[in-house]
């Protein structure tokens, strides 16, 4: 869940309004339901972190729990499928507080008729995916609902890890003069997952980069404990994520378009698709923010990990009372970067 | 990307905007109005304005499909929606944009309305062709650009026998919109607003070629410069319009030379021609009724014609008062100038249809240029 403290300029109208696709799409609506509706009703001081996870006190240390559903929409993509994507979403939520993931539950939702040989592939996907991972599925949930009252299949993770001492890692914790670092190429989630849906027709070799980061995320600790802010860019990609954090952090950003590693193929679909690739969901990459001293350490520790090969410094924290996010463009000139408008991608994750 | 970057070319811009800034004379500011909202979203999503010279100034045009269908037509979609057993689907930048009473087709789909998104009109023949016992209805928009694709669904139907196919039609013209725009009395005899010239259509000049601007250029002296949709497209562009203007020259120029020719795309205004015609008058959002600038479905394909299916409302509900879009449209006030803009009006909840489309001058601006609002204010 993230939110962050902003004002929208009306209102949520509890009164007539419905539920949208808007506001599940990772932008400002959605934003504007989780604070009004969520946060104001569970009101508590972990929850108010704001973060894609809760951190709190236990006996012997720092805790991590963080939770996500996924509706994902075709079930199976290239490079992934929803099962391997419930538990690398979820334990990604958890790496991104710099903890150590320690397990996971997972609740199924499953609509009448699904045939037995796709949940099976599903479950046989998640079981390698957290062997893999070496973080456990330790307990479970099975509902099922008749048909035409679900698509399918859809799956809920909720994940728990220590942090380990002396690692503090939000994401109100970016200061001016603060670098931005991104793990490798933006946007192949999203393209990956839309290049599968059948109203589309267009190929392409693009694979999900859908993976667990927490290797990543203990590599990086190692050599600069100081990390400020980590974020894995889901839903709005790139864009939505960096100015959640702005937001919440109270600073602007300026990011240079030229730094930003895109794939030529994600960027030739996203042209034909007219989509933004700094809007795509990623489910595999990471935004790093640290004090400018940590940056050379960090982008050599990330470039040395599998996952993190094509690690690059985008831009710099700076002060705005605004907190715009800008880019300076490959023309030249600057603009905004701003949240996504409604739904660009629905059912991405 | 092959075909793209070259267009793309960061260094080259630099060194076109120099030469803009040289050959532009400083006793003087050029109005360059950019019909379309292509080039609106290029300039401000590329951070143009940035690098051209402060007395060049885009003034952003009309050129936005889903900017200029009035708030009629959306309701009338809408109505179209809630009939028996109807699907109606339209392009991804419709379902946003609203209606009166604060509906949009958005809203209609999450109170339970069949409405889907389409990429391609052909997709919404296949949705029909799945769903015999139900009414498809293609909510068609679009400048000239996106005519021919609905003339090809309407072939399509045809061929395959569908008799649950209709097309709601709100295809329009751009060379009489241009041509309202430089009849207005703000430009003919107010005075109020300025245009010395203007970068014409990409995609539309594509299919209708570059001749029908060749009456622009001559009746009104103001040049056209036809340009790709591209940064350096634009950026040159400008400097073939800054050149006319300095020349005293008022032609038709096509810097879109890749794609566009004088006649355009024959199979496509032959198969537009053999299956629309002309409406008398249609309403503009912005511009009001603008003579023969839209058209509708021929007599020989009336079974494909919603309007003729359905008794469709032909209300047109006024704007929000304090909406500008319409002053916005005509290039007579800037998106800042609008009291809503920003405040109730933004993206997620937009008031205008400005505000809606990417390609709307109020979303562009709100979207990538609004830093330069505060940083002006601050100053």
């Amino acid at each position: 869940m993230t939110l962050s403290r902003r004002t929208h300029p009306r209102p949520l109208d509890v009164k007539n309004g419905r539920v949208d696709l808007t506001h599940g799409g990772g932008g400002r609506a959605m934003a504007q339901l989780v604070d009004e509706l969520f946060v104001a009703a569970f009101d508590n001081e972990v929850l108010s972190q704001g973060n894609d996870q809760g951190a709190f006190n236990v006996p012997g240390g720092r805790m991590v729990m963080s939770t996500d559903g996924y509706v994902i929409s075709p079930m199976f993509f290239p490079g992934g499928d929803i099962g391997s994507l419930a538990v690398h979403g979820t334990i990604n939520d958890v790496a991104m507080a710099g903890a150590v993931p320690i397990g996971l539950s997972a609740g199924f939702i499953i609509e009448e008729g699904f045939p037995l040989a796709d949940l099976e592939r599903v479950v046989k996907s998640m079981a390698a995916a957290s062997k893999a991972a070496g973080v456990p599925v330790m307990t479970g949930d099975t509902k099922v609902v008749e048909k035409g009252k679900g698509d399918g299949l859809f799956i809920t993770t909720a994940g728990i890890g220590m942090v380990p001492p002396g690692i503090d890692i939000s994401g109100d914790k970016a200061r001016p003069g603060d670098v931005i670092l991104v793990s490798g190429s933006m946007g192949d989630h999203g393209v990956a997952v839309m290049s599968q849906r059948e109203s589309l027709g267009f190929e392409t070799e693009i694979l999900s980069d859908s993976a667990a980061l927490h290797t990543l995320v203990a590599a990086m600790i190692k050599v600069a404990p100081g990390i400020r802010v980590l974020r894995d860019p889901t839903r709005g990609g790139l864009a939505a994520t960096l100015n959640e954090i702005a937001v919440q952090s109270g600073v602007g950003m300026e990011i240079r378009e030229t730094d930003i590693p895109i794939k030529p193929q994600v960027m030739g679909a996203c042209e034909l698709l007219g989509l933004d690739p700094l809007y795509v969901a990623n489910e595999g990459k990471l935004i790093c923010i640290c004090g400018p001293d940590d940056a050379p350490a960090l982008l050599a520790a990330m470039q040395a990990h599998p996952l993190g090969v094509d690690a690059k410094v985008i831009g710099i924290c700076d002060q705005d009372p605004h907190h715009f996010v800008r880019m300076k463009t490959a023309m030249g000139g600057t603009r905004v970067v701003d949240w996504l408008a409604g739904e660009q991608l629905p059912r991405i994750c | 990307m092959k075909y793209i970057d070259e267009y793309r070319d960061g260094d080259l811009a630099q060194q076109l905007a120099r030469s803009i800034a040289a050959e532009a004379d400083t006793g003087r500011t050029y109005h360059l109005m950019e019909f379309c909202g292509g080039h609106t979203h290029a300039i401000s999503r590329y951070g143009l304005e940035d690098i051209l010279p402060a007395n060049v100034r885009m003034v952003h045009g009309p050129g936005c499909p889903v900017c200029v269908l009035p708030v009629g037509r959306i309701d009338a979609a809408i109505w179209l929606a809630g009939q028996h057993s109807v699907i109606l689907c339209t392009y991804g930048d419709m379902l946003r944009v609203p209606g009166s009473k604060r509906l949009s087709l958005l809203k209609a789909k999450a109170e339970g309305r069949d409405i889907r998104m389409v990429y391609s009109t052909l997709d919404a023949v296949k949705l029909a062709q799945a769903n015999p016992d139900r009414k498809v209805v293609f909510f068609a928009i679009g400048f000239e650009t996106t005519t021919p694709p609905t003339a090809v669904a309407i072939k399509q139907a045809q061929a395959l026998g569908l008799t649950n196919f209709f097309v709601f039609c709100n295809h329009v013209l751009t060379p009489s919109a241009i041509a309202q725009i430089l009849d207005s009395p703000e430009v003919r005899t107010l005075g109020t607003v300025k245009l010395d010239g203007f970068i014409g259509p990409a995609h539309v000049s594509t299919i209708i070629g570059s001749q029908p601007y060749e009456y622009f250029a001559e009746e009104y002296q103001r040049p056209v410069v036809i340009a790709g949709f591209e940064p350096l497209d634009v950026l040159q562009a400008v400097r073939m319009l800054v050149r006319q203007i300095n020349e005293n020259r008022f032609e038709v120029e096509n810097e879109f030379s890749r794609a566009v020719t004088r006649d355009g795309n024959a199979k496509a205004k032959s198969l537009v021609a053999e299956m629309f015609e002309l409406r008398k008058s249609f309403e503009w959002r912005g511009l009001g009724l603008v003579p023969y600038s839209a058209l509708r479905i021929k007599e020989d394909y009336a079974g494909f014609d919603a309007e003729r299916q359905w008794d469709v409302p032909k209300d047109s509900p006024p704007d929000n008062k304090a909406c500008e879009c319409g002053a916005i449209l005509r290039g007579v006030k800037k998106p800042t100038d609008c009291k809503l803009f920003g405040t109730i009006c933004t993206p997620e909840n937009p008031m205008g249809s400005c505000m809606v489309s990417a390609e709307g001058a109020c979303a562009a601006h709100w979207t990538y240029g609004r830093f330069r609002d505060t940083k002006a204010q601050e100053a």
